[in-house]
């Protein structure tokens, strides 16, 4: 059977890493950019995985559950700050959310 | 795939005593304060101070030991203890602040304590880290709780943005850094920090893995200290959060964050070091002069505080640059008196607040000298010490710094350093005048009065001075705390003490 060379893996999780950190520069909808960073971190958690199994150590694989698990972490929490901020704006709009400059 | 081996994981759970008492202790409070009205709360937080203070005398107990624990996972070194003091003394400091903060800006103790706790608890597991995933769930447990403190104000919407902006930048530094981690992993198989300083030992120049590795660590752990260009989330988070949470950010995760930092880069980087060190100069450099020309035009001190953070990063940065086993105990000493100093200003920020008015704004100090000259004499004594005015604890943590710096060489790092001291003079010193020698109606609110928060300052002012005047203790205790956890394994350079 033919297999997918490592470095195959390695660049989607690197292409998918660079669509999540554009998305977090480019998008205004503060939940949109959330989803970027969960994309961010689970581009990372592919190459953990490509990385493990090429180097045939099983670190790479132990440090995604922890990563699934701060993700989870990360997503609750940002979603509970937006709904905060929502309720007293009523946007989710990051150009919006301006009271301080400088 | 390697077998698992149960028996190689020594686990020992002396060196993590520490952190499990903090760790519990953080569940313990939330649930005590279910029993706890939020404007009777001041009894939720002396029970967090003598929680804390158990921690601290465990913690005192590990000085000394090697502290190698769980494979390698915890290194509870000497470096590693020296930093849980600093940070449990930050969180005692905190909490003082909060004490009375709490009730009368109408916030919630238990999960204020809690969370407090809770970071605090991820800022001493990145101190202790002896691998990477250990570091990076310390940086975790640390920024998720912080995020959550800078918004406590729930209905300010100040604070709202505050944490939404913090929360969107940290994340997004949380996944840089945790690519970093994934290629550093890769170019050298492990991610404990031991084997990886071995396999670096081997020639790795211009490994491409390796240093986009390096490089993603840096701008994760550059957002963390809030280093310029990383810097932008810094003046909104802590005008925003609550002031008492402000002063944690300020000195709490600084600490953390520098504790990893300085663990991964300048310990066991420190064979590839001539890869970061250049891009750690150019950052050292930014750092300390965008903080301090920003600093000069502020109006609201809680926003001139944060710039004046960032360039104090900067200072650390140049230590960092400089390397070796004198920087690393002169960066230290520094963060030991910048703790104190910096929680001390915040107190002081704390002792003018009242609910519902606009009372940080630099003129809201203008004649306090005449009002409360007690207060105005603390808040002086530290921007002082924050400028490096002798003989207080900023001026010889600088002192050290800049020698170990130009031990190292580094001479224009240097040059630019003691210009950004002087200019920083301005907007201190102009703080200081606004409080002796303009006329004013500045107004003490009623957390001025408080016994916490003047036990606060007090130790905050005690802590500067004594630094600053008997620094011998704290600079030797510094530099063996470091040398004895690394000292073998770096260069060893010309001593900073005269």
């Amino acid at each position: 059977m033919m297999s997918v060379p490592p470095s195959w893996f390695m660049a989607l999780g690197a292409l998918l890493f660079a669509i999540g950190a554009a998305g977090v520069l480019i998008r205004r909808n503060v939940i949109v950019m959330l989803m970027a960073i969960e994309l961010m971190l689970n581009a990372v958690n592919l190459t953990f995985i490509a990385l493990s199994r090429s180097l045939g150590s099983i670190d790479g694989q132990v440090i995604v559950l922890f990563v699934i698990t701060v993700a989870a972490a990360e997503a609750a929490t940002g979603l509970a700050i937006i709904i905060a901020a929502f309720r007293n704006r009523e946007t989710v709009n990051a150009d919006e959310l301006n009271l301080m400059r400088w | 795939m390697t077998a698992f081996n149960l028996a190689a994981i020594d686990i020992a759970w002396l060196p993590i005593c520490p952190l499990i008492i903090v760790g519990v202790s953080a569940m313990a409070v939330l649930l005590a304060g279910v029993r706890v009205r939020d404007d009777e709360s001041q009894g939720l937080g002396v029970l967090t101070l003598a929680l804390i203070a158990l921690a601290f005398v465990f913690a005192l107990g590990l000085l000394g030991q090697s502290g190698i624990a769980f494979a390698g996972a915890i290194a509870a070194d000497n470096f590693a203890v020296f930093f849980e003091l600093v940070i449990l003394i930050s969180a005692a400091l905190v909490v003082l602040m909060s004490i009375d903060y709490l009730p009368a800006f109408g916030l919630s103790a238990a999960e204020y304590y809690a969370l407090l706790l809770f970071s605090t608890f991820g800022m001493m597991l990145m101190a202790t880290g002896g691998d990477l995933i250990v570091i990076f769930i310390g940086f975790e447990v640390m920024s998720i709780s912080v995020y959550v403190l800078a918004g406590f104000l729930r209905r300010s919407l100040k604070s709202n943005e505050a944490a939404l902006k913090y929360f969107v930048m940290g994340a997004f530094s949380t996944a840089f850094l945790l690519y970093g981690i994934a290629l550093v992993y890769g170019a050298t198989g492990t991610i404990k920090l031991g084997p990886i300083r071995a396999a670096l030992s081997n020639p790795m120049a211009g490994n491409p893995l390796l240093l986009s590795g390096i490089g993603l660590m840096l701008v994760g752990f550059g957002f963390k200290v809030a280093a310029v260009p990383f810097h932008m989330w810094t003046p909104d988070a802590y005008e925003g959060a609550p002031t008492p949470v402000t002063a944690f950010m300020a000195v709490g995760v600084k600490l953390g964050a520098f504790a990893g930092f300085i663990r991964i880069f300048m310990v066991h980087l420190g064979p590839v070091s001539p890869d970061w060190s250049i891009v750690l100069w150019v950052i050292a450099a930014f750092t300390m002069t965008v903080g301090n020309l920003v600093a000069l035009v502020q109006v609201n001190i809680k926003r001139m505080l944060a710039y004046s953070a960032i360039a104090h990063a900067g200072y650390i940065l140049v230590g960092m640059t400089a390397a070796g086993s004198q920087a690393g105990g002169a960066i230290l000493y520094y963060l030991l008196g910048y703790a104190f100093t910096n929680l001390g200003a915040f107190a002081a920020v704390i002792a003018l607040e009242r609910r519902g008015v606009e009372s940080d704004l630099i003129t809201n100090y203008r004649g306090l000298a005449v009002r409360h000259p007690g207060l105005a004499a603390a808040m002086a004594l530290f921007l002082l010490s924050l400028t490096g005015v002798p003989p207080l604890a900023g001026f010889l943590g600088k002192f050290y710094i800049f020698s170990a710096a130009l031990n190292a060489g580094l001479v224009w790092l240097v040059v630019i350093a003691v210009i950004n001291s002087v200019i920083s003079a301005y907007y201190y010193i102009a703080v200081i005048v606004a409080m002796y020698m303009r006329e004013g109606e500045a107004v003490v609110g009623a957390l001025g009065r408080r016994p916490a928060v003047i036990t606060a300052l007090a130790v905050a002012a005690i802590g500067t001075v004594l630094i600053g005047i008997y620094p011998e203790p704290y600079i030797t205790g510094a530099l063996h705390a470091f040398n004895s956890a690394f000292g073998a394994a770096l260069p060893r350079t010309a001593s900073i003490l005269p």
